[in-house]
């Protein structure tokens, strides 16, 4: 068949859309966003009118991918590690009610954290769900577990995450597609309380998925994606997960690993294949992309025997992204001398793109905060406009989570803080800013709260926003006075007007919300060149 | 054959369009691909790379091990520099040397060139005046392939269909300015590879 490139996202999207899947639920975040956009591109998905639309947030977008499983049908969420955070309540639930349609959760780490807050290993999550964890080594790998998984999922009647890591997520390769299948009819579960998690259900359910786990491991053994390499030098033995098998294959140029080699891509651990290198061998190296969890489990808390080597003893680096010289290093093999990078080189850091919005918006803000005393902070939020904590603005004090500008204001405020701010994008306050919105109006806590709307997801590449066109109704409706919700055009030209009325909000004691609203000049750019495209085309 | 390539300019330049039409090229051959490349916050204006893997065997790892590219094709004369412990030894740096200039401290452009010119196997050409003069001020990316391209072990109408498949769908004039500021890279740098080097 014929070979296609894909990245590991767009071969998960490939994958699933395959294996029959009717719905895909997603809110974009790096290095995970490419695997709607390739749905949403995709001929097939178009032609089988496969849901595809973003959802407000991530665990929207888990609980429609249940409730479309729980009608019969194949579905698939995608989502940054910290996307699982959010959706953590649903994927955990999720693993005790069980599916009935296939139910995929792809979940990209960020390890080095490219473009993200932290380098959670959602493979924790898996492990805590106790449900199976497919962890692909390359993109054929990820087409195939992506395709497979559907059907793992429903024959033991639970969702299966597909873990990315950003390097995988992003990286392109030739990958050969299987037959596409049917989707499913609509069907209800067969057991009407399956879904049903009061108590005295969710006590036997829990139980029917702890009975499970003796199945899951056994077909760890079995599967195709956990192999076993035999090799002649048993002073060691080497357990690679995922893509860290490709670093450790890097430093074997004839393609012979000397030592024996455990490659994982499937979760629980094979028992049997872990018990027979532990057996094997003198020593064990454990290579995983992330968290030590390998590592940790296997050395054990009280570490006895200090066989286990890896990130916990220091023979790997403990934090970041792994790659082939960090893996020649701890095979001893060491790294030859290299060219120096001349020190003239300077950092060049992400910048607001010229003509952006956020910029106008952080000029009148920091403008606006002079008056106060030079200490003075304020509580921001992730996205684009995150990049306001660089200089030249350093206008914005925090980044932490989807929605925290707000609720942390809040927080500052009750203990004192005046004026309490929050800066804070259209797209990230649909997602989780809105309740914290409706705290401090149940209080009519003094916040100022600045949506810096440019009516997109923009970080991420411009998907479309749940915001758009919504933002004055959505904080009017929960109970913001209406004349104190402002909006106005942030260009140079209004300058004084929007000092003017930041000055005004902030003095004004009570829940404030101020809209500068102008689109996203990449957004813009790209419709007029489309435009202008398919005037020509036209014509 | 094995072709490692750092690929390495300021988020914008359009390097994922020639790590895609290199890409494309290498498929066409049926030799195996790895190209990895990031997306997300650093494409806001920052420092971006992308590493492509090019061989007749099977590729294992998406990164490239330090010390062992053969090309660092750089859209941006600082940028080049920043991967050089990736270069191997016998390595090529193809930079463009119209600098980007959007921080404060970017360096002095005689030290720039100097340390440049200190990589023994180098080709520095002005590729966005090569696209004006061929009147595609946007194919300046693809000037910068054409120019490394005598070093990619694939041949030259492979680049050419990549560069169709690649930039096909924008259509017919946008497809044959890049293969112009293709012919016009290449043409460069064969006119400059110096006498007697590999």
């Amino acid at each position: 068949m014929e070979k296609i490139l894909l990245l590991g996202d767009e071969a998960i999207a490939q994958g699933a859309i395959d294996s029959g899947m009717s719905g895909m639920y997603a809110y974009p975040g790096t290095p995970s966003t490419e695997i709607m956009e390739f749905v949403q591109r995709s001929e097939v998905a178009k032609e089988r009118n496969i849901h595809r639309k973003w959802s407000a947030n991530e665990k929207t977008a888990m609980e429609a991918s249940l409730g479309m499983s729980y009608a019969g049908k194949r579905s698939m969420v995608a989502m940054k590690h910290v996307g699982l955070n959010v959706a953590a309540d649903v994927f955990m639930n999720s693993a005790i009610t069980g599916v009935n349609g296939g139910l995929l959760v792809a979940v990209a780490d960020d390890p080095s954290m490219h473009s993200s807050q932290n380098e959670q290993d959602s493979r924790y999550y898996g492990r805590f769900a106790l449900i199976p964890i497919l962890e692909p080594s390359n993109q054929q790998e990820a087409y195939d577990m992506s395709y497979e998984g559907m059907e793992l999922s429903e024959k033991y009647n639970l969702p299966v995450m597909i873990r990315l890591t950003t390097r995988l997520s992003h990286s392109r390769s030739a990958v050969v597609r299987m037959a596409m299948r049917d989707e499913n009819e609509i069907s209800y579960p067969a057991d009407p309380i399956q879904f049903v998690l009061l108590p005295s259900n969710a006590r036997q359910k829990y139980k029917v998925l702890l009975d499970k786990l003796a199945e899951l491991r056994k077909i760890s053994d079995d599967s195709k994606y956990n192999t076993y390499f035999e090799g002649k030098d048993k002073s060691m033995g080497i357990i690679a997960c995922g893509i860290g098998y490709n670093y450790l294959m890097e430093n074997y140029s004839n393609g012979q690993c000397p030592y024996p080699v455990l490659k994982i891509g499937q979760y629980p651990l094979p028992t049997n294949m872990v018990k027979k290198i532990d057996e094997e061998c003198e020593k064990l190296l454990i290579i995983e992309e992330g968290y030590p969890m390998v590592e940790e489990l296997l050395r054990g808390f009280l570490n006895k025997e200090k066989r286990v080597h890896g990130r916990l003893d220091g023979t790997i680096p403990r934090a970041g992204e792994l790659n082939p010289n960090i893996i020649s290093a701890a095979l001893g093999k060491g790294n030859g001398k290299t060219l120096q990078i001349p020190k003239i080189v300077a950092n060049r850091p992400p910048q607001f793109c010229s003509g952006c919005s956020h910029k106008d918006v952080y000029e009148a803000l920091n403008e606006t905060m002079k008056q106060f005393s030079s200490d003075q902070r304020v509580f921001s939020d992730i996205g684009c406009y995150t990049l306001g904590a660089l200089a030249p603005y350093k206008s914005i004090h925090t980044c932490v989570d989807m929605g925290a500008s707000i609720t942390m204001a809040k927080g500052a405020a009750d203990a004192g803080v005046r004026p309490a701010i929050a800066v804070i994008g259209d797209s990230t306050f649909t997602h989780s800013g809105i309740t914290g919105l409706l705290d401090a109006v149940n209080e009519n806590t003094p916040i100022t709260v600045i949506i810096s709307d440019n009516s997109t997801t923009a970080m991420t590449g411009g998907q479309q926003s749940s915001a758009y066109a919504k933002l004055e109704d959505i904080c009017i409706g929960i109970g913001v006075d209406p004349d104190h919700v402002r909006v106005f055009t942030p260009l140079k030209k209004y300058h004084e007007e929007m000092v003017k009325v930041l000055e005004e909000e902030i003095e004004y004691e009570g829940v404030s919300v101020v809209i500068p609203r102008r689109e996203c000049i990449v957004t813009l750019t790209k419709k007029k060149k489309d435009k202008k495209k398919k005037a020509n085309t036209e014509v | 054959m094995k072709t490692d390539i750092i690929l390495a300019g300021v988020g914008g330049q359009g390097i994922l369009s020639i790590a895609a039409t290199i890409a494309m090229a290498a498929l066409d051959n049926d030799l195996n691909i790895k190209q990895s490349e990031v997306h997300g916050m650093s494409q806001r204006g920052g420092a971006v790379e992308s590493h492509l893997r090019v061989s007749d065997k099977p590729v294992a790892s998406d990164l490239i091990p330090i010390g062992q590219a053969d090309i660092i094709i750089s859209v941006e004369p600082m940028e080049g520099l920043r991967y050089l412990s990736y270069l191997s030894d016998e390595g090529w740096l193809v930079t463009n040397s119209k600098p980007l200039i959007n921080i404060t401290n970017y360096p002095d452009m005689d030290e720039l060139n100097t340390e440049i010119t200190k990589i023994k196997n180098h080709i520095v050409l002005d590729s966005d005046k090569i696209a004006l003069q061929i009147k595609s001020p946007r194919s300046t990316n693809i000037v910068m392939l054409g120019a490394a391209s005598p070093f990619i072990d694939i041949p030259y109408k492979s680049f050419e269909i990549g560069i169709k498949k690649i930039f096909g769908s924008k259509g017919e004039s946008v497809v044959q300015l890049n293969l112009d500021a293709l012919k016009a890279g290449r043409e460069y740098a064969e006119a400059h590879i110096p006498v007697g080097s590999n």
